[in-house]
């Protein structure tokens, strides 16, 4: 470390100073600041920016001396970004001296939902209904996150290092500025026209769209109005609600109350994303079994014939191919 | 100068017409610190913790115009907690006893209530101007205050703001006698508008030349409003959607075209595409658009409105405008000076909306470019070169790359050269925010070449200590520092202290700086306040003191003579 022109007492302001501490440091980054060597001459050639296009000059100064092992680490694609979110939790031994107040400083934050949303994002335009079926996706795995004595592990400033992370506060854009791609779909107040009417949306047909759907191991099917829903969040609350009360039915009758609850509870998280016990897939237009979630919603619900809510394990094997392609194709 | 009568002196210093400049003059001599106090009229006080109100008060009985900035920008990305400080009341209540003179307040990411809006509406007689950028605190209770006191209103102006709604009649306090308006924005209101009592409020301004009405309000009541204020200058919508009733979009069409003077545009909540034609009229003459609110409106009908804005000074856009639309930029908006491309899609992995091909267009295209704020997906170290080569004009360059920490996507390279060749160029360069794969060499260069800068932004980059130091040592101008999430240690910190005296204020926070570190440099540096914020769960209350070599997560150092402050929160340790 260069410590040595420290040479003046520390109370004093440092405008003044500025100029011959700025001529030491010029010297000392010429004599090559620990690399030794090379004339000065070469040194500044090599810290010379051209404006031009990046030639293929080697980058052999000191200073990127440690750039391209840490390159390699870095520029890895979000392989299973879908399961990033998890990653986290139990790449918790990788970076034991890592801050922990980080990490609960994210779970205190409001935004808990919306910043591991990030993790679990998907390659599709710009959808609102699924940035905000991601943050329901995530808030259901609040269990994992809250347990308190958990390590750095979790802290995602510990993988801000090395992956496409979910942090606190980044991107840097105000949180109402995150809100609107999914609010904008609301509908606006109309209080001056005095209008008792439901207010008007730009798509206005009101007719309901009824579709079957049915989940594994339940005999009985249910319908659904889909035009009931603006996106994949609701959808997915609609279809936890509607299975729950079947399925703790079914479920073994002398467990606790509390224990089915949780257990309810689990079984719907993550039925969007591939991460849940179940999974919401839909018979489209051309009969081919797809995954929701992958188009936009309104493409989504002109397509749609019926749904099914499928145990993930039962995935086909292309089934499975896909939805790992999907998560693999994330960009990072 | 001591012969001139102090009458002269202080004519003469009245055209100096910076803070800077007169803060220098009034340390010449006795006299013309007396002189200088006496006429200041207005007053800028970046840090509210940096002194306390009664010195300011004090020293400048004669103030009119008064500024203070609350808690640090990282607050805007909900990186300090919510009760962490920036209180406006001891601002007011001492401004209410010592300057009953007081005519205009703007406060900047403070936490403002209702009782000091109450208390600032009844003690300033000549009120006439309140800004509020980035505060909370306060609901539609403290802004009916305001309308039903401050008899000579000029300026209410609120930007993004937190109000709680507690209802639409604080719009309804303007009396009947108030017609001196001549700005008001409320565009960051959620709660409903009576519309009857904003029309009325706006035909009795005559001199209204800046209205930005929230999203409640509707298109019918923007047409009836058009009508009645052909003269606004800029103009904020409403929610500007329109159903089916064509009626409505012709006249709010027409309305647009009666007004001549319209400049400047934002607003656009809801809008859809079919609405802004309504707005083809007077686009020839805008030069400030901000369309990002507006979600809904892709690429092409972006392009077709863009197409005849030839006179755009400022834009204010989503990323859906896409590269296509950047180029379109490029070619029709000549004198454009600031271009903002905010994101739509926050969580990354979304198709590409802009590239660095989009702002190459744009620098090329635009050669007075001076303002830039672009969330991108990706970025070169070519891009940037020929940005800086073509735009070297730049006085603020703030880049966000999405995914933190990527390379050159073509290079594989970090970003160091591009941005070197950013602060090469752009010797005017105020204002920097970095992204990206970035090692200390970026930061050899900003230290080299960023001779102006006054505020850099630093989010996991750097290597080691040394890029700290390099900034530190370098840039002269430094005023505001703050860096998240890179592997700068307490060597940097400590390096030189003084020069935090030459700044407003330094912030890190996940960085790899100790409590032992602040410490020291708490003891080394009794005129800065060294804030540790830690926030605890409760399992870590069973701990004993945490130990000095424990990281501090969030840290917050400013200059100030006003000592520890007093009304800091318990998770907010000044060392």
């Amino acid at each position: 470390m260069e410590k040595d022109y420290k040479n003046k007492p520390d109370a004093c302001p440092q405008l003044l100073d500025l100029i011959p501490k700025e001529r030491d440091w010029m010297v000392r980054v010429s004599g090559g600041g620990g690399c030794g060597s090379g004339s000065k001459v070469s040194e500044e050639r090599k810290l010379e920016l051209r404006l031009g296009p990046p030639g293929g000059e080697e980058e052999s100064s000191v200073l990127s001396l440690g750039y391209f092992s840490k390159a390699s680490k870095t520029t890895n694609p979000c392989a299973g970004a879908k399961r990033g979110f998890l990653d986290t939790v139990e790449s918790k031994t990788e970076d034991p001296h890592q801050q922990q107040s980080g990490f609960f400083q994210l779970h205190s934050r409001g935004g808990l939902g919306q910043e591991l949303s990030q993790r679990t994002n998907r390659n599709v335009e710009q959808q609102p209904q699924q940035q905000s079926l991601e943050r329901k996706a995530c808030s259901s795995l609040p269990p994992v996150h809250a347990a308190p004595g958990r390590k750095a592990g979790a802290n995602n400033t510990s993988q801000t290092r090395t992956t496409s992370p979910a942090v606190v506060g980044w991107p840097p854009i105000r949180s109402f500025r995150k809100n609107l791609a999914s609010s904008s779909s609301k509908p606006t107040f109309q209080s001056q026209n005095g209008n008792s009417e439901t207010r008007p949306k730009l798509e206005n047909c009101r007719k309901g769209l009824f579709v079957k759907i049915n989940m594994d191991g339940i005999p009985i099917g249910r319908k659904i109005d889909l035009k009931a829903y603006d996106g994949y969040e609701k959808l997915s609350s609609a279809v936890e609600e509607l299975f729950q009360g079947l399925l703790s039915a079914q479920r073994d009758p002398s467990t606790a109350e509390t224990q089915k609850d949780a257990e309810e509870r689990k079984a719907f998280t993550g039925l969007l994303d591939g991460t849940g016990e179940y999974t919401l897939v839909y018979e489209d237009n051309e009969g081919d079994r797809m995954l929701v979630g992958d188009v936009p919603w309104d493409m989504f619900v002109s397509a749609v014939k019926r749904l099914r809510v499928l145990k993930s394990s039962d995935l086909s094997v292309l089934s499975l191919g896909a939805v790992c392609r999907k998560r693999t194709a994330t960009e990072c | 100068m001591t012969y001139f009568p102090e009458e002269v002196v202080e004519h003469i210093f009245d055209f100096l017409a910076t803070h800077r400049d007169r803060n220098t003059v009034s340390t010449v001599c006795k006299t013309w610190y007396r002189v200088e106090r006496l006429s200041r009229r207005s007053v800028f006080v970046g840090n509210c913790y940096a002194v306390h109100p009664e010195r300011v008060v004090a020293r400048f009985p004669g103030l009119r115009s008064l500024t203070v900035k609350g808690k640090p920008h990282f607050a805007d990305f909900n990186l300090i907690p919510h009760d962490w400080g920036g209180f406006s009341l001891p601002w007011i209540e001492t401004a209410a006893r010592g300057c009953p003179g007081l005519e205009e307040l703007r406060l900047k990411r403070m936490v403002v209530s209702d009782e000091s809006l109450e208390l600032l509406a009844r003690s300033f007689p000549n009120f006439k101007v309140l800004v509020l950028i980035s505060c909370e605190g306060f609901s539609t209770d403290g802004l009916a205050a305001i309308a039903t006191y401050c008899r000579v209103l000029r300026e209410l102006d609120l930007q993004e703001n937190e109000v709680e709604d507690r209802g639409p009649q604080w719009l309804s306090c303007f009396p009947d006698s108030c017609t001196s308006l001549v700005s008001l924005n409320f565009a960051c209101l959620k709660g409903e508008v009576n519309a009857g009592s904003l029309e009325r409020l706006v035909a009795r301004c005559p001199n209204l030349r800046t209205l930005r009405l929230s999203r409640a309000v509707s298109i019918d009541t923007l047409s009836k409003i058009l009508a009645r204020a052909p003269h606004l200058v800029d103009l904020g919508t409403g929610s500007f959607t329109i159903d089916h009733r064509a009626e409505a979009y012709h006249k709010v069409m027409n309305n647009f075209i009666k007004c001549k003077s319209l400049r400047s545009l934002s607003g656009f909540w809801d809008a859809a595409p079919r609405c802004l034609p309504a707005v083809y009229p007077i686009c020839g003459n805008l030069t400030g658009l901000n369309l990002s609110y507006a979600p809904a409106i892709q690429c092409a009908d972006l392009i077709k409105l863009i197409h005849r804005c030839s006179k755009l000074q400022r834009l204010w856009i989503l990323d859906c405008i896409g590269d296509k639309g950047l180029a379109v930029v490029a070619n029709t908006c000549k004198e454009l000076q600031e271009l903002r491309v905010f994101p739509s899609d926050f969580y990354g992995g979304g198709i590409a909306a802009v590239t660095e091909e989009g702002l190459v267009a744009v620098s090329s295209g635009c050669p007075k470019l001076s303002s830039l704020l672009y969330f991108c997906n990706q970025m070169t170290n070519a891009a940037l070169i020929t940005v800086a080569k073509n735009c070297p004009h730049f006085t603020r360059f703030r880049l966000c790359i999405l995914d933190p920490k990527k390379p050159d996507p073509v290079t594989n390279q970090p970003l160091d050269e591009g941005f070197g060749a950013i602060v090469q160029s752009c010797k005017d360069l105020r204002r920097l925010s970095l992204s990206g794969l970035l090692t200390d060499r970026v930061f050899l260069y900003i230290g080299m070449y960023a001779e102006r800068l006054e505020m850099l932004s630093i989010a996991f980059a750097g290597d080691s200590d040394k890029g700290m130091v390099y900034v530190l040592n370098g840039c002269k101008n430094l005023r505001k520092l703050e860096i998240r999430d890179s592997p700068f240690g307490d060597a940097a910190l400590l390096e030189d202290v003084g020069k935090y005296e030459t700044m407003r204020s330094l912030w890190m926070s996940s960085c790899d700086v100790t409590l032992g570190g602040c410490k020291t440099l708490a003891a080394k540096m009794p005129g800065l306040n060294v804030e540790v914020i830690n926030e605890r769960d409760e399992s870590d209350e069973m701990e004993e003191s945490p130990s000095d070599l424990g990281r501090v997560e969030k840290m917050y150092v400013y200059r100030t003579v006003a000592g520890p402050r007093n009304d800091a929160p318990d998770f907010v340790w000044t060392l």
